[in-house]
């Protein structure tokens, strides 16, 4: 396949993962309205915003990492989505999957939070280094088990290619990763509850405590990226969690019946309980997921994986 | 109480004494003895607290009159110690020494009363008035309404009723004989 | 001598920042704000319909308002259903709300407030003592009318109005918005001296530089 038509269908992908993304953060404040008993915005009101922000007449700069801030942040997003082959079998879904390209995704998922932290702290307000730090140390907590738990699955279907990985899981559903290996998907369901940023873990951008974290100096058009990344890298983290432990999908009608189940496990925990402080939920991450993950490993490694 | 209000009369001559109830008393001391009188006070009367300190212009005695009211966590009791200062020299001990807190409302005393506190850290930094430059607005004798008229834009076509006429026209126009209101100190 | 004189007229052009102390001058901008204008007719309506769909709102409580605010948010009210939702900081937001009356002290956070806003912003004047002054009219520190200091796109009378008032004004902000009336920015840039000069006659000790960008 000749590589401009494989872009072409990655860019295609790309604005599928957004536009999905998007839609399902409007499902979710819808949600999350429902649960206060209110009737809430309406499903498409994030493009509304997305178009709000960019409309405005003029932007305030803080300087050149301030420009790159968000900039980072969407290459981080869709660094993420662009190599995780989202719909297994399909040429038009794959991506750029390649050999060793789970190991890539990981190192993806930290980058658009570094490239953040670079640009917001140029915009000088006290709050976005507090911001950063909260959010820096909360994803280096999440990352422990996430870790851990990939290590697992490297380990059971020895590979590190998500493509060869969702082809072990075919066939029944009870080859999945949730049934062959779940101490390992108990750890990276709950560091996925970190990494979505919802109620408890949602210290790093709470606006009432520090408003809204580190893009508090994003305006306009910078805004405007970011939101778009959220939509994008909420796809990409579901898919990849999809791949990994949920027997990936074989067409879109499955990848968008899988991918909001998973959402919804990580919203109802978010509509269900308050704040964790930064302390505590640091704790919480490196205590009983972690654990979790060590299990899994020493699990897999004793009773062998499925090759 | 009347126990305390008589040794301190003994200790010093009390100028005025009233009981509002139980639990409130107030009495006025020579601005001489006031330093005297706070320290004994909240040094072997159990009166620790501080509330509030707060000051009233009398205009017409050319006096402003102080208040310090303290409390008394064991026994429940407040004391407002009151004092006169001339009006025109206003200018009085400060007591951030025995309070702390003290010095905050000597600062908002002075920018709205124009009282000096010598002596006490920080008086004369304006507190909300940012940049003011005319005379101290709690002093009976600045016209606020002409200020107000002078220096904010006034939006024309602003009607004014007195709410006692404008009441009694709406409300009581069909009782002519209805009792007037009357105020417990009438 | 073309190139001189032009640049004598920037120089002229230029906010002189008077009130900043001489050495911390070069830190803060002393360019003018410029008035931007408005796309073409179509997109410019499509933008409005977005930008009215979408209202961030910027909340100055300063004084009662700020109690009539918070019920908007509960689910008694619920103003996101109109597509309003709270904005902790003013670089983001596009509405700014005046909850009430406002002291000289207040004003100067005001100004600041709006200046840092990202155009196009609207600003919505709650409460009798915004409009003329209420029931602090003869106040030594409260201002009488809003529209001196910044411009007011909406007026929510009464003291207090209620929630539902409020949500009337925000529709009535709305459908001037979509009908492209709200151009408070660019008014400001336009009358940008008679502003400074009416919030300068009231904020004596003015240490902000003359424009907060």
């Amino acid at each position: 396949m000749s590589i401009w038509l494989k872009v072409l269908y990655a860019a295609i992908s790309v604005s599928v993962a957004t536009v999905y993304g998007l839609t399902l953060g409007g499902i979710v404040r819808k949600i999350y309205a429902r649960v206060h008993g209110r009737f809430g915005p309406p499903v498409w009101q994030p493009f509304l915003d997305i178009i709000q922000t960019h409309s405005r007449r003029v932007a305030v700069s803080h300087g050149n990492m301030f420009l790159l801030g968000p900039v980072f942040r969407l290459a981080g997003g869709l660094g993420t989505y662009l190599f995780i082959p989202v719909i297994f079998g399909s040429a038009l879904f794959s991506n750029f999957s390649m050999a060793g390209d789970l190991l890539l995704v990981m190192y993806f998922v930290f980058f658009g939070q570094l490239g953040m932290a670079l640009g917001a702290g140029q915009g000088g307000h006290p709050y976005s280094p507090l911001g950063i730090a909260r959010g820096l140390a909360q994803m280096s907590t999440f990352e422990v088990p996430f870790s851990l738990a990939v290590i697992s699955v490297a380990i059971q279907y020895n590979s590190l290619n998500i493509t060869s990985i969702v082809a072990a899981q075919q066939g029944s559903f009870l080859n999945w990763t949730l049934f062959t290996n779940p101490l390992a998907v108990v750890a990276a369901m709950i560091s996925l509850l970190g990494m979505n940023m919802h109620s408890p873990f949602s210290i790093v951008l709470a606006p009432q405590e520090i408003p809204i974290g580190p893009p508090i100096e994003m305006n306009s058009s910078f805004l405007g990226i970011l939101q778009t990344n959220r939509g994008l890298f909420a796809a990409a983290k579901l898919v990849l969690f999809m791949n990994l432990f949920f027997g990936g999908a074989t067409n879109l009608l499955e990848m968008v019946a899988k991918t909001f189940f998973i959402y919804m496990f990580s919203v109802f925990v978010g509509a269900a309980y308050p704040r964790f402080r930064p302390e505590q939920s640091f704790r919480f991450f490196l205590k009983w997921p972690t654990i979790a993950g060590i299990l899994s490993i020493i699990f897999i490694a004793y009773f062998g994986g499925t090759s | 109480m009347e126990q305390l209000i008589k040794k301190i009369n003994g200790m010093i001559r009390l100028r005025a004494y009233k009981k509002q109830r139980e639990s409130l008393h107030f009495f006025t001391v020579e601005e001489a003895q006031l330093e005297m009188i706070l320290s004994h006070l909240k040094n072997y009367e159990g009166f620790t607290h501080l509330a509030f300190l707060q000051a009233v212009d009398f205009i017409e005695d050319g006096k402003f009159q102080l208040t310090y009211m303290l409390y008394n966590y064991e026994t429940k009791m407040n004391i407002g110690v009151l004092t006169l200062i001339d009006r025109e020299e206003a200018e009085t001990a400060s007591i951030h020494k025995l309070w702390a807190h003290a010095w905050q409302y000597q600062r908002e005393i002075h920018e709205m009363y124009g009282i000096d506190f010598p002596g006490s850290p920080r008086v004369k930094e304006s507190f909300v008035l940012e940049g003011w430059e005319e005379m101290p607005p709690m002093r009976r004798d600045f016209d606020t309404k002409e200020y107000s008229e002078r220096t904010f834009y006034q939006r024309p076509g602003r009607s004014t009723n007195d709410p006692a006429e404008y009441m009694k026209e709406k409300l009581y126009r069909n009782y002519p004989q209805s009792p007037a209101i009357r105020r417990d100190d009438e | 001598m073309n190139k001189k004189h032009n640049d004598e007229i920037e120089n002229q052009m230029k906010l002189a920042n008077e009130s900043l102390p001489e050495r911390e001058r070069a830190l803060f901008a002393d360019e003018r704000p410029s008035t931007v204008e408005a796309f073409n007719k179509y997109y410019e309506g499509f933008l409005n319909w977005a930008r009215s769909r979408s209202l961030w709102m910027l909340a100055f409580g300063t004084g009662c308002g700020a109690t009539e605010l918070r019920p908007l948010m509960t689910s008694r009210y619920d103003m996101s259903r109109y597509g309003i939702a709270p904005r902790p900081t003013p670089r983001q937001a596009s509405v700014f709300v005046i909850g009430g009356y406002a002291s000289i002290k207040t004003i100067k956070r005001i100004v600041r407030s709006y200046e840092q806003m990202q155009g196009p912003k609207y600003v919505i004047a709650l409460g009798s003592c915004t409009i003329n002054g209420g029931m602090y009219f003869d106040s030594y520190n409260t201002i009488n009318r809003l529209d001196y200091y910044i411009p007011v796109d909406v007026y929510i009378a009464g003291c207090m109005p209620r929630p539902e008032a409020l949500i009337a004004g925000f529709n009535r902000l709305k459908e001037k918005i979509r009908a492209g009336e709200c151009e408070g920015m660019n008014l400001y840039v336009e009358k940008f001296d008679w502003y400074k000069e009416n919030q300068k006659q009231i904020i004596k000790d003015w240490n902000m530089p003359d424009y907060n960008w």
